[in-house]
């Protein structure tokens, strides 16, 4: 073996027909039910996490619709008490794990490579397995709350009461183990983000010429791999205290209640900021499109996020100040959790700035992308007061912290996903969405939503507890939980029409273009919808803004990125691997093509999670064994992928 | 298309430049926080009050397993390193043996922890602290049967010469969970054998 044979020195040239063609044949999906299945494009499996989340997403809110009726008046009974329990219970656990995560995932499954200027994720097989993991997960999920047992008692299920003592069902066991598997899912996406990160940009993206939408995720994907073992690892756990007989949660025994607790914040508290900070740089990336500015304070906002991810950790106790901890704790915690509205501040600020600064053009996303900024600030402010101790006393478990959340939730992840679809739609499609349908539909979102979630701050400082399944008619809160439905109703009545201009513009929108919105950034250099390979050629950055130069940066004789010439690296399915700080050159990266080992490795871990649902030692072995197997299969050194001491045979250069 | 070239770039896993290296970098950050969990469990409730000497359940663990166990199983991350000093200067015999030594070593840890498990006068039902030993030192344990797991099928590969002096990826992939777990193994063993004997107990 000589040095020779592991080596090449990429040709550099002008993306000329012929080799597209090559790279056509060498990138495309196979065709059929197979491909389907084997498929490892970042594309199909981003859009995979988006129709999929969506599907999560209309699941919650009819469920959430369902309890409004209930909530509508008083007294009140069209659920009993065990199914409003299940209700709330899914709608929560829904729209928090199966919708808000991986929506954003979706998003930067597909925008990421595209962003880089990459040809595809660092690891194409961990990505499929994360978004099987996902869905079978979810089925997971559902399938327990199909046959009557979902879970009940809230989605951050407190022991005693989701103890085998108070609640002897298959409930809590099936919610667990699927957040098992949700939890694996979430961390191998969240790894392959981070290794993309570090090893795809193209030459000349360094870390700060990096969209802020790159920013979020990694932020959010680097406080994943933290945070999730806690709750992965209180869920088993709880799971062991019900079905073999430990005592971890058990108080009688000498086991501690508050450990749950603590265990499910120390991920619950980062996984919020998890499902916001991608939707806040997907707002980032966008609304300076339509202010016809780059974002005012790139630096700040980008270290911003990650300074709110930092004291994020750091905050958890703050869903605990009623648990009887000590002023000093209560103290620390509270004083961190106010600290956290300066970054917040930081990214209000810079999007205010870019908009007054820019020329702002009045688009349905850009509406989306506004009215988030007000939507957040509303939500911060009410988490700034419940931050403080003695005003969190009187609010905890009140319906002034569901208005908050929801402003939160609502307002930072859902505003900016819409405005995000009406922005890449035609990238995804090579379709525009519909624009006067699209005020209708923001109109209407926006309307709906505080007519519904408003008042549920008053309803709740007037004292109304939440997940009670009715109250009584003496109350009060009549009048305000009837508007608050109504506004929920309108508020799907605006979703509805959301997906309705979507499934309406796949087939009649106008046809987009390869940068309809004139946008600055690599995504918008591709065609409409991408080819499989993304990039004829490895693009070179020379600056934030590719696509802008020549009216921001010219004529002062500054470097210009090349996008139409570069390395061709076409003999086989190869990228460019480069260093992680000043994206030089490094590597030619072997990609792996459509295999179904990735659907296998996640069919064996649901087996495992079946088993340990059933307690049925067999099932579990028979799952393990199917799961090391799919291992070994996939990481046997292959010399396609130059993992091995014989040289790739090498297909003839173009 | 020719116009220009660039200098020689590496093609495929070359030393560690595979992006599984990077990926098992981020695993093992993945792990250990698993076990920093794990670990805050065990000094969360051990600062619960207690009946006397029940925690640890029959007084301090007995070392007289644990602590050769333990030199056993930095041993075979001594091993492993060997053969991966080895394969770096192209020799594969030290490599199937390194790696071979390794996973005997791993499994010989596994024995002893079942007789140190056998030995134990309480179920895992019996206290919270019976349950944390038996939970944390089985998540140990289950890493321990992946790692061998996985230098076993090192040691196939190295023995089918899949491996050279610039294409060992694989090797030094495997190797840093290996180490990972024997480190982590000091942590678990620090915890549940040297603390009561420090005076966390009651």
């Amino acid at each position: 073996m000589t040095t020779a044979d592991y080596e090449r020195a990429p040709h550099v040239g002008p993306g000329t027909p012929s080799h597209a063609e090559k790279l056509e044949r060498i990138w495309e999906t196979a065709p059929g039910f197979y491909g389907w299945l084997a498929t490892v494009d970042h594309k199909k499996i981003g859009i995979r996490y988006i129709v999929t989340a969506f599907a999560f997403l209309v699941a919650g809110g009819i469920e959430a619709l369902v309890f409004r009726v209930q909530l509508a008046w008083s007294e009140m009974h069209l659920l009993t008490p065990e199914q409003y329990d299940q209700m709330f219970t899914m709608h929560g656990m829904t729209m928090i794990f199966l919708y808000a995560g991986p929506i954003l995932s979706g998003f930067s499954n597909y925008l990421w490579p595209l962003l880089l200027g990459a040809r595809d994720m660092a690891l194409p097989r961990l990505n499929a397995v994360s978004y099987w993991i996902y869905l079978f997960a979810g089925i997971f999920l559902y399938a327990s709350f199909a046959i009557g047992f979902g879970p009940n008692v809230g989605w951050f299920n407190y022991v005693p009461l989701a103890a085998r003592a108070y609640n002897n069902g298959p409930n809590i066991d099936m919610y667990g183990l699927g957040m098992i598997l949700l939890g694996i899912s979430t961390t191998v996406g969240s790894i392959n983000f981070i290794v993309t990160f570090l090893r795809l940009r193209c030459p000349g993206m360094s870390i700060n010429r990096v969209p802020i939408l790159i920013w979020g995720t990694l932020t959010a994907s680097a406080a994943n791999i933290f945070a999730i073992p806690a709750v992965s690892l209180a869920f088993l756990l709880l799971w062991m205290d019900r079905n073999v007989g430990t005592h971890f949660f058990d108080v009688g025994a000498g086991g501690s209640a508050l450990l749950w607790q603590h265990l499910f914040w120390m991920f619950g508290h980062p996984w919020v900021y998890a499902i916001v900070l991608p939707a806040m740089g997907m707002v980032s990336d966008g609304l300076p499109v339509f202010c016809r500015r780059p974002l005012v304070g790139y630096t700040a906002v980008a270290l911003a996020t990650i300074a709110t991810m930092v004291l994020g950790f750091g905050v958890w106790v703050h869903h605990m100040f009623a648990t009887g901890l000590p002023g000093v704790s209560l103290g620390f915690f509270s004083a961190a959790s106010i600290i956290i509205a300066v970054p917040s501040a930081v990214g209000v600020f810079a999007w205010l700035a870019t908009i007054w600064t820019g020329r702002p053009v009045f688009t349905t996303p850009f509406l989306f992308f506004a009215s988030f900024i007000v939507l957040f600030t509303i939500g911060g402010v009410s988490g700034f007061m419940t931050g403080s101790v003695p005003v969190d006393w009187q609010l905890t478990d009140t319906y002034f912290v569901v208005a908050h959340l929801h402003y939160v939730l609502i307002g930072i992840n859902v505003f900016p996903v819409v405005g995000a679809i009406y922005f890449w739609f035609p990238k995804f499609t090579g379709r525009m969405m519909d624009e006067r349908l699209g005020r209708w539909n923001f109109w209407t979102m926006f309307i709906g939503f505080n007519l519904g979630f408003f008042p549920m701050h008053i309803s709740g400082l007037l004292g109304m507890p939440r997940r009670v399944y009715t109250y009584g008619e003496g109350m009060g809160w009549d009048w305000l939980n009837l508007v608050t439905t109504l506004g929920s109703f309108l508020f799907a009545a605006g979703v509805l029409l959301f997906f309705w201009n979507a499934i309406r513009s796949l087939k009649h929108g106008v046809t987009a273009g390869d940068n309809p919105w004139d946008a600055p950034t690599l995504e918008w250099a591709t065609t409409s919808p991408p080819p499989p390979y993304n990039f004829a050629v490895i693009p070179k950055v020379a600056t934030r803004h590719p696509l802008w130069e020549d009216r921001l940066d010219s004529g002062q004789g500054a470097e210009q990125s090349r996008i139409h010439a570069g390395m061709a690296l076409a003999h086989g399915r190869e990228a460019l691997g480069t260093t992680p700080v000043d994206a030089m050159p490094n590597v030619i990266l072997k990609m792996p093509g459509d295999t179904l080992v990735p659907m296998y490795l996640a069919l064996s871990m649901t087996v495992i999670a079946v088993g340990l649902a059933l307690v049925n030692w067999w099932v579990v072995v028979v799952g393990g064994a199917c799961t090391t197997a799919s291992i070994l299969a996939w990481l046997w050194p292959q010399a396609r992928l130059g993992e091995t001491a014989e040289p790739a045979r090498e297909t003839a250069d173009d | 298309m020719t116009e220009e070239t660039t200098t020689a770039l590496p093609v495929g896993a070359m030393d560690t430049r595979a992006s599984g290296w990077w990926a098992m970098i981020f695993t093992v950050f993945t792990e250990a926080a698993l076990f920093a969990y794990l670990l805050f469990s065990y000094y969360y409730l051990a600062a619960q009050p207690h009946l006397p000497g029940s925690f640890p359940e029959g007084g301090p663990p007995s070392l007289t397993l644990a602590l050769p166990n333990t030199i056993i199983l930095i041993l075979s991350s001594v091993a492993v390193a060997w053969a991966q000093l080895g394969i770096e200067r192209g020799s594969r015999g030290r490599l199937v043996l390194g790696l071979g030594i390794g996973a005997l070593l791993g499994l010989i840890f596994l024995v002893v922890q079942g007789f140190e498990w056998a030995d134990k006068p309480f179920p895992l039902s019996s206290t919270p602290y019976s349950s944390l030993y038996f939970v944390v030192t089985g998540f140990h344990m289950a890493h321990v049967v992946v790692g061998v797991l996985m230098l076993l099928a090192l040691t196939w590969w190295s023995a089918l010469g899949y491996f050279n002096s610039r294409r060992f990826a694989p090797i030094h992939i495997g190797a840093l969970y290996w180490h990972f777990v024997d480190v982590v193994w000091l942590l678990v063993f620090f915890t549940f054998y040297l603390t009561p004997h420090l005076g966390l107990s009651s």
